[in-house]
């Protein structure tokens, strides 16, 4: 239930502006990856690029190769909505769709895979909303409008809904940045336990978050503003806090730079 | 409203003139806006005191005033139909919401409204059941499919449509659209007369469907542009949410940009369905104006309470236009059901329109 993800200069364009520049990296199965970096660095942009979101946003493109598994991603023959469905994603802000129950919510990723029986869907909301650690906390009130929680709560539906599909990889971007201590503990502890069963990428501007949550870290910058986003370093998590290999990386997590 | 200018180019104080009012600045002797000693725009000195007939209070009573007269209209409205129908549907001679037909300028006045009534919401629901899927149609194309090049004059060219005025609308219906609809209408007649809206021996043309199609071309513009600006509104993290989980672009609209934009094109095919409802001249014009309550949309013939009046008002006399305007009456009450029932539809949902604000 988890896959290997490999990127080899993936280069992202947003039409002619060149957003990130030959990133490569290998993120292992069933492991946390982190991404930090200062804003506008290509940290969410490349992670578009991995379940091939970036692309929804008109004149956006990719170059380099990023395989899942060795099946190339962006394989002209490839059905996108399978690339994503394959590769789940949680958003910044908690994004449930407002005119569903909570229920729907989170049921609402198999029934466009065309799951139509009851018991079906019944199991999958209450595992997935267990696996989310809500089950609990709207067991009661599963015909209530998934808008209606706190950010926190809101926070967990999406990724439950995103985790019912069962995909191999679950992308973060910036899960935690609208959410406050108490929700986002609870949104961390989520990732050690999905680990177990998922590849996850997250996005992060909290570097005690990364530290504390990840396996393997990559750092991305850019040298001005205007410039195309790199990947500087990327090792485990334990090496980069401590005892980073460039220079760059060493000043950003001290917090002498960006 | 601004600072006194008096106060100001002649370098005096507040104090030395006496004034404790709000426009002056306050204890500075500023010689110019920049000086040291100028207090700052947000204080200095004392508090000055509440103005007693500001804007605020003005703009308050306008926006009460505005909001009054709509209710002050209402009611006269309410209040003229009712006095001028009343003596009419008393003097007339058969039941007013039965009788089949319109006499009501004989000496014993006989006219019944239900032929009008029906021909009016036969007309207005096959004009919506045509335009309306077309105008969704339309909607999400401009809104979710077409290049921004090509949406934005697009867009322009439809709004222009309800800018048409009916008049040249019914004209073109029944100068130039009749024909095709004639030779359609015998077409249909050819091969579905097993079907009883559809049967009959002629003559066509000038029937119900003619009515209906011009209707709803009339009715197309005002659906899609509300429409499109709701399907817009779509937020778009909603839409990524969608299209993360593996939809396809229609599903990912079935999925988000539907649900979330159900009420508004329900208010659209409303406000639709209101210009359909009272459409007058086009009907005039195109409806073969006949009395009888028929479901053949292909015959000459049908009828619709404004049309009614825009035809008979001419020869009416005080009865007749008591009648035409009881008639009148009906029509307010169809809209006013047909208002609330629209809004009983949003109401249900409301617990999920407005917790997705």
């Amino acid at each position: 239930m988890a896959k290997r993800i490999e990127a080899t200069n993936v280069t992202s364009y947003y039409g002619s502006f060149k957003a990130i520049d030959s990133v490569s990296m290998t993120v292992e199965p069933k492991t946390i990856t982190a991404l930090i970096g200062p804003s506008g660095c290509g940290k969410s942009t490349f992670l578009r690029s991995v379940n091939r979101m970036h692309e929804v946003l008109p004149g956006a493109r990719i170059e380099g190769s990023l395989t899942i598994d060795d099946q190339n991603i962006y394989d002209p023959d490839v059905d996108v909505t399978a690339v994503r469905r394959m590769i789940g994603m949680v958003f910044q802000r908690p994004n449930p769709f407002p005119t569903m129950s909570i229920y729907e919510n989170v049921v609402a990723g198999l029934k466009l895979n065309g799951v139509k029986k009851k018991s079906v869907l019944d199991d999958a909301a209450e595992q997935s909303l267990k696996s989310a650690n809500l089950w609990n906390e709207v067991k009661d009130r599963l015909g209530r409008p998934g808008a209606g929680l706190s950010g926190g709560q809101q926070q967990r539906l999406c990724i439950a809904r995103t985790i019912a599909v069962e995909p191999q990889v679950v992308l973060m971007d910036e899960p935690c940045s609208a959410l406050d201590p108490i929700s986002t503990l609870a949104i961390e502890d989520l990732m050690f336990k999905l680990k177990d069963r998922f590849t996850i990428i997250i996005v992060t501007h909290n570097m005690q978050q990364a530290a504390r949550v990840s396996d393997k870290t990559g750092f991305f910058s850019i040298d001005k503003t205007g410039d195309p986003g790199r990947l500087i370093e990327y090792d485990d998590t334990q090496k980069i806090f401590s005892n980073p290999t460039e220079k760059k990386t060493e000043d950003y997590i001290t917090g002498r730079f960006g | 409203m601004g600072d006194n200018p008096s106060s100001r180019s002649e370098n005096t104080t507040a104090s030395d003139l006496g004034v404790t009012g709000r426009h002056t600045r306050g204890a500075g002797t500023g010689v110019s806006p920049s000086s040291h000693d100028d207090p700052p725009i947000g204080g200095g000195g004392a508090l000055p005191k509440k103005a007693r007939f500001g804007m605020e209070a003005g703009f308050k009573g306008l926006s009460v005033a505005a909001g009054a007269m709509v209710l002050v209209i209402i009611v006269a409205i309410a209040i003229f139909l009712i006095s001028k129908a009343v003596p009419a549907i008393r003097a007339d001679n058969e039941n007013f919401l039965t009788f089949n037909q319109w006499f009501p300028n004989e000496t014993e006045p006989r006219f019944g409204i239900a032929v009008l009534a029906f021909g009016t919401v036969l007309t207005s629901i096959i004009a919506l059941l045509v335009a309306v899927p077309i105008a969704l149609g339309i909607a999400l194309f401009l809104s979710h499919y077409a290049p921004k090049r090509l949406a934005t004059p697009l867009g322009f060219v439809i709004d222009l449509l309800a800018a048409v005025p009916s008049v040249v609308f019914g004209l073109w219906g029944r100068d130039v659209f009749m024909e095709p609809v004639r030779e359609f209408s015998g077409w249909l007649n050819k091969y579905f007369s097993w079907i009883p809206i559809f049967g009959g021996d002629g003559p066509f043309g000038r029937s119900v469907l003619l009515g209906s199609l011009v209707l709803a071309i009339m009715v197309l513009p005002i659906v899609t542009s509300l429409s499109r600006e709701v399907f817009r509104q779509t937020p778009g993290m909603n839409e990524e949410a969608a299209l993360a989980l593996g939809s396809t672009k229609w599903e990912m609209i079935r999925t988000a940009v539907l649900p979330y934009g159900k009420p508004g094109v329900i208010a659209a095919v409303m406000l639709g369905l209101g210009r359909a409802l009272g459409e007058t001249i086009a009907l005039a014009m195109t409806l073969g104006i006949v009395f009888n309550i028929s479901f053949n949309i292909i015959e000459n013939g049908g009828n619709s309470i404004a049309a009614n009046i825009a035809n008979a008002f001419g020869e009416a006399n005080e009865t007749g236009r008591g009648a035409l305007i009881a008639s009148g009456l009906v029509l307010f009450a169809i809209t006013l059901v047909v208002n609330m029932a629209a809004r009983a539809i949003i109401y249900r949902r409301r617990e999920f329109r407005d917790s997705a604000a």
